[in-house]
């Protein structure tokens, strides 16, 4: 259990970095493609990326608190 | 090595040998003054020894001149002395059998002293002394003779110690020894007696014969002295007659000499063996006295003889002196005549028988008227003498009585003698053969009186054995019954203790095998408290086994152990299924590792301290980073008695639970961390675990030890 704490951190940071340079990388991409290499495509992707990863981190860290209900239809 | 010992030894020995230390130059010198010194010394070694065996050499001789015992004694133990001794002092002592008759001596009274003194060897120190004194005088004959008077000497000298008291064994022994000696001597003296005889009968008939040639030679001599006086034989006739006569006559005178000679010889002998039939009787032995009586016998007849032949020529030789003393007066007569013839005529020779021519008228004349003149006074004195002749008859009668008194006298002695000496003779001979016939009665007598003897000793003994028996017998029955019946107790009694000892040992037996039973019981029960208690320690040891990051080894095997080791132990199997089966099949931490891994985790939990189930987000975690960087809390610090709400921080959570860990209680420690929240027990959450594992394998483990050391108390022994 101690690990996983680790693993988490791991993973999210791993997962952060993925995203990010995804972001960055379509940022690029679209800043290239579309809009004439301006640089906020590259900001804002690499924003899309580095907000995806930290929600994706979070997400991961509260997933053991999360609680799921079940919906029980009364009949 | 050797060598040099060697060396070291001849050195030392030269250096000893030549006194001082010497060196080597002077060796040879030494060698020589060695020899020279060694041969002093063996010298007077071999002088000292050569004194000493000739000393005693000496000494033996000398000892054994002295003391023929010894010498006897030497000569029988020393192969070759005799010939020393006989070197040295001349023959010894020739045993006494052999030499008896070879050795020559005169009787000597000394001789006959010494051996009144000895006893054994008396014969032969006396023939020694004979040889010793030897004078080749004396003619053998006596020898034996006295050889034998000394052999009876010596037995009567032998029988004279026997008159002492002496043991049995020895009487018998001596007396086997008297018998055999008087059989010796018996023998002795018969072969003596009979050479005696034989020497004496020898002499006495050479007497006997010498007697008769002197009678024989008397009777000639006589018979030719009547026939030269009587015949008128022609002169030279006459001369060989007379020569003739005279050879007789020397004849006789000879052969009378060599008779006498002869008597006097045998009479000698004769003597000798009388006194040696005194000395045959002197000693007494029954069994020679036929041959005893036999030799006086033969002894008598020969003096007889002797005696009678020695008369015969002392008549012959009566006779002859008769006759010479006729032939004397003849020739007496003749030469008277003759005288007065010569005187007569004087020119006439003697011999006038043979002058017939010679004689003249006148001388024949004058020769006739002497003749007659001679005639007549011839006449004259035969007329004077046959007046006187009645005279001289009765003169000579007388004197004739008388001798013949005399003779007769003698001849009566002699007769009486002869037949005393007959008379004694049958008298012993008589003696002899009643003494035989009584002595044979007295033996028959004896001899029945020894068979009554016997037969009366053997029913005594009959009876005697009888009476013994039966005595013997009841005492043997009577014992017998004693030793039964005291028998027949004892085997009770043997008995009797014997069931006592049997019924003893069974009980005792029963008790050790019940003891023995209990006490199997009990090692059983011993021995599976042991083995629980092994097992329950192997479970322990597996514990143990945890290396400091990795569990120990699963303690399956272990625990399947004790669950066969106490199956019928109710208790310990619940025990042994209550451990958690992670600790089965995983193994669990030890204490050191979790207490390792406990500050990994409390550094965690402190990261994620503020994060619990409603905050966390990352920015939470961004401040719980922050929080866990700036805030400073102690490492340990002693938890209290009682937790109270500010004491459920984190922070003091983790450091009273470090303290707790660190001190060794992880139950509290585990308590403590059990009262985490939020993250930080979801953190702690796997170490938790770990030490509720843990904590209660221990738990159980160390019931089960318990259990099974109150077990093991429990028992009489453990092996």
């Amino acid at each position: 259990m101690a690990d996983e704490q680790g693993r988490k951190w791991d993973r999210c940071l791993a997962d952060s970095a993925v995203k990010l340079a995804t972001g960055l990388g379509v940022g690029i991409v679209f800043s290239v493609l579309f809009f004439k290499r301006r640089t906020w495509p590259v900001v804002f992707g690499s924003g899309v990326g580095l907000g995806m990863g930290y929600s994706n981190c979070q997400q991961d860290f509260r997933s053991p608190y999360l609680l799921h209900g079940h919906m029980v239809k009364e009949q | 090595m050797l060598r040099v010992c060697l060396k070291g030894a001849n050195s030392a020995a030269r250096k000893c040998l030549c006194g001082n230390g010497a060196p080597l130059h002077p060796l040879q010198q030494c060698r020589s003054y060695t020899s020279g010194g060694s041969g002093s010394s063996a010298g007077k070694i071999v002088a000292a020894s050569v004194l000493t065996v000739g000393g005693g050499v000496g000494g033996t001789i000398l000892y054994a001149n002295w003391d023929p015992k010894f010498r006897a004694n030497v000569e029988k133990s020393i192969p070759y002395s005799d010939q020393v001794f006989g070197l040295a002092l001349g023959p010894g002592a020739p045993p006494p059998v052999i030499n008896k008759p070879r050795k020559v001596e005169p009787v000597q009274i000394s001789s006959m002293s010494e051996v009144w003194k000895d006893s054994k060897q008396p014969k032969a120190k006396e023939v020694e002394k004979k040889a010793k004194q030897t004078d080749s005088e004396g003619p053998p004959a006596p020898a034996p003779q006295e050889t034998l008077e000394a052999a009876a000497k010596c037995t009567e000298c032998e029988h004279d110690p026997t008159m002492k008291e002496r043991p049995e064994g020895e009487v018998a022994a001596r007396l086997a020894e008297q018998d055999k000696a008087e059989q010796d001597l018996l023998t002795s003296l018969s072969s003596n007696l009979e050479d005696a005889l034989g020497s004496t009968a020898k002499v006495t008939l050479q007497a006997i014969g010498a007697q008769e040639a002197a009678l024989q030679a008397i009777a000639q001599h006589t018979r030719q002295l009547r026939e030269a006086m009587e015949a008128e034989a022609p002169p030279d006739k006459k001369s060989t007659q007379w020569r003739v006569l005279e050879d007789a006559l020397s004849e006789r005178s000879r052969s009378v000499d060599e008779a006498g000679a002869a008597v006097l010889k045998a009479k000698a002998e004769l003597d000798k063996l009388r006194g040696v039939i005194d000395g045959a009787k002197h000693l007494k032995i029954a069994a020679a006295r036929p041959s005893i009586l036999a030799a006086e016998e033969n002894l008598h007849s020969m003096v007889v003889d002797l005696d009678s032949v020695v008369t015969r020529v002392q008549t012959a030789q009566s006779e002859a002196k008769i006759v010479s003393q006729y032939s004397e007066l003849v020739n007496e007569a003749k030469a008277q005549f003759q005288k007065e013839l010569n005187s007569i005529t004087p020119e006439i020779q003697a011999n006038w028988k043979g002058l017939t021519g010679k004689l003249t008228q006148d001388d024949l004349n004058s020769l006739i008227a002497h003749a007659h003149r001679r005639i007549d006074q011839l006449n004259r004195e035969l007329a004077e003498q046959r007046v006187r002749e009645q005279i001289h008859i009765d003169s000579s009668l007388e004197q004739q009585k008388l001798e013949d008194k005399k003779a007769l006298e003698v001849a009566v002695s002699t007769a009486l003698e002869h037949n005393r000496e007959q008379m004694r003779l049958e008298q012993e001979k008589k003696v002899e053969e009643t003494r035989e016939v009584m002595e044979a009665e007295m033996r028959t007598q004896l001899r029945r009186q020894a068979a009554a003897h016997t037969d009366h000793l053997r029913d005594v003994l009959k009876v005697q054995e009888q009476e013994l028996r039966a005595e013997a017998e009841e005492i043997l029955n009577s014992s017998l019954m004693e030793k039964e019946t005291e028998y027949r107790r004892l085997t009770q009694d043997q008995l009797d203790s014997f069931t006592l000892d049997m019924n003893a040992a069974y009980a005792r037996l029963k008790g050790m095998e019940e003891a023995i039973d209990s006490h199997v019981i009990a090692e059983e029960e011993a021995r599976k408290a042991h083995q629980l208690w092994l097992s329950v320690e192997a479970l322990n040891y597996t514990l143990k086994t945890a290396a400091l990051n990795d569990p120990t080894e699963p303690l399956e095997g272990a625990v399947q152990a004790i669950k066969e080791s106490c199956a019928e132990d109710e208790f310990a199997q619940a025990l042994a299924t209550a451990l958690p089966s992670e600790s089965l099949s995983r193994g669990v931490y030890s204490e050191a590792s979790l207490r390792a891994r406990f500050y990994a985790i409390r550094q965690l939990a402190r990261r994620v301290a503020l994060i619990d189930e409603t905050r966390n987000s990352l920015y939470q975690y961004f401040l719980s980073y922050l929080q866990a960087t700036l805030l400073f809390e102690k490492a340990q610090e002693a938890p209290p008695a009682k937790l109270s709400a500010e004491d459920l921080d984190t922070f003091k959570l983790l450091s009273y639970a470090a303290y707790s860990l660190e001190h060794g209680d992880l139950e509290l420690a585990a308590k403590l961390v059990n009262q985490l929240k939020g993250e930080s027990r979801r953190v702690a959450q796997d170490w938790l675990k770990e030490a509720r594992l843990t904590l209660e394998t221990k738990q159980v483990v160390s019931l089960l030890s318990a259990y099974a050391n109150a077990v093991g108390l429990g028992t009489t022994m453990a092996p």
